[in-house]
């Protein structure tokens, strides 16, 4: 079970991480100050939230890794991260629906992560879904002010949503890795996530006059390190100091 | 030979003085975050609970223990971090929040159950001029502990620390 655990506590490492450094590319660039600074905060509890979960990726894995290895010494193909998170940031539509989307799915994660027979894993979770809560609370009521603004800002989330849904998919697949540690109680089990995904979008999509999507073709690849083009920009950025001044600490 | 109970007396007060880098009326009393502090021989462990995972704040906050721990002669200082339970502003003592209030910030209001996590509203007092006629600006604001609200009575704003 340990091999299944650490791939699964990478794989959340990771999506953390991703949409983490997403965010943090946005400081200072918020729409307006109150924004700004909610944006970064929300990166900061995910960041946070990564490090906890790589961590003890880099205990269960036991080969003297540490956290900050597997941020920063690994390659794209290494990152296993949903690819929904990985979207380059664009308008403010944008960044709000695709955090909106994966804040959507963490909130039930975390919350039913917390019954998890892992101690650890349901020690994260138990502060992470305070965490998310307010993220939700925060997207949610984006979701519903720019679906009902303007002519424009309606046009802009429904360009958003519509560029995004594909990418939602790959968050509910399963390897068997998962499915065992689901039977095991270890983690919340992807069907059980899916319904209660969809019903949390349900909800805001319907207050905000939105039409969730009709079936369409989903992309994947997040689980087995095929990314789009955008991860390894973002990656190089990120991992910039540390590979130009290697083992350097302050 | 002082005993093993005075010296963690000792610690305890040490730890009890040391302020929050961030909102320095508080202390790490105030806040609750210190949850067991063991000593074995001539090492200390100092067990805490983080407020927020990625608060900037708790690595000060362990150098902070360290060193004060340090210049009162406990050489061998380790800290622990515990998770679960998860850090709750129910753990803040009504004196910090009190000093909360005189310093300018809301302390939080109402107890951190599950309700409360949802998308309710919760009237919030202004610390300036005690008007409960206020309203949020922001959920987040200059840390990951507080929120931005404004009085429209007396028109200030003012941070208020998240009921979680």
């Amino acid at each position: 079970m340990k091999e299944e655990k650490f791939d699964y506590a990478l794989r959340m490492g990771d999506t953390c991480l991703v949409l983490s450094h997403r965010l943090a590319e946005l400081c200072s660039k918020g729409p307006f100050l109150e924004e700004d600074i909610a944006l970064t905060n929300i990166s900061l509890d995910l960041l946070g939230r990564c490090e906890l979960f790589l961590d003890y990726a880099a205990e269960l894995e036991g080969k003297g890794r540490t956290a900050d290895d597997l941020y920063y010494r690994r390659n794209e193909r290494q990152y296993f991260n949903q690819l929904l998170v990985e979207r380059p940031n664009k308008d403010y539509a944008f960044v709000i629906m695709r955090q909106f989307l994966s804040d959507a799915f963490m909130l039930p994660l975390m919350n039913d992560m917390k019954l998890s027979k892992d101690e650890r894993f349901a020690a994260i979770a138990e502060k992470g879904h305070k965490e998310t809560a307010y993220h939700f609370r925060h997207s949610s009521s984006w979701i519903i002010r720019l679906a009902q603004g303007t002519e424009e800002s309606r046009k802009k989330i429904e360009e958003a949503l519509d560029e995004l849904w594909m990418y939602t998919g790959e968050m509910f697949e399963e390897t068997e890795g998962d499915k065992s540690l689901a039977q095991a109680g270890m983690t919340p089990s992807n069907n059980d996530l899916k319904a209660k995904w969809l019903k949390n979008v349900k909800e805001v999509f319907d207050e905000a006059g939105l039409e969730i999507p009709g079936e369409r073709w989903m992309d994947s690849g997040g689980r087995k390190g095929e990314h789009s083009e955008y991860l390894g920009h973002m990656i190089a950025d990120m991992q910039y100091l540390v590979r130009a001044y290697p083992n350097d600490k302050w | 030979m002082v005993n093993l109970s005075d010296r963690i007396k000792e610690i305890h007060e040490i730890l009890r003085e040391i302020p929050d880098p961030e909102i320095p009326v508080l202390t790490l009393s105030d806040l609750g975050i210190i949850k067991e502090v063991v000593v074995t021989g001539e090492e200390v462990e100092v067990t805490i609970t983080p407020t927020y995972t990625g608060c900037p704040a708790m690595k000060v906050f362990e150098d902070d223990i360290i060193s004060a721990l340090n210049k009162a002669g406990f050489e061998n200082v380790k800290i622990k971090t515990r998770l679960s339970p998860a850090w709750t502003t129910d753990w803040m003592s009504e004196d910090g929040r009190n000093k909360l209030r005189a310093y300018g910030i809301a302390p939080p209001v109402g107890s951190s159950d599950k309700s409360q996590l949802q998308l309710q509203k919760r009237v919030i007092q202004c610390p300036q001029c005690g008007s409960m006629n206020t309203e949020v600006i922001s959920q987040f604001g200059s840390t990951p502990c507080k929120s931005l609200y404004r009085c429209e009575d007396c028109k200030e704003a003012f941070d208020y620390f998240k009921c979680i």
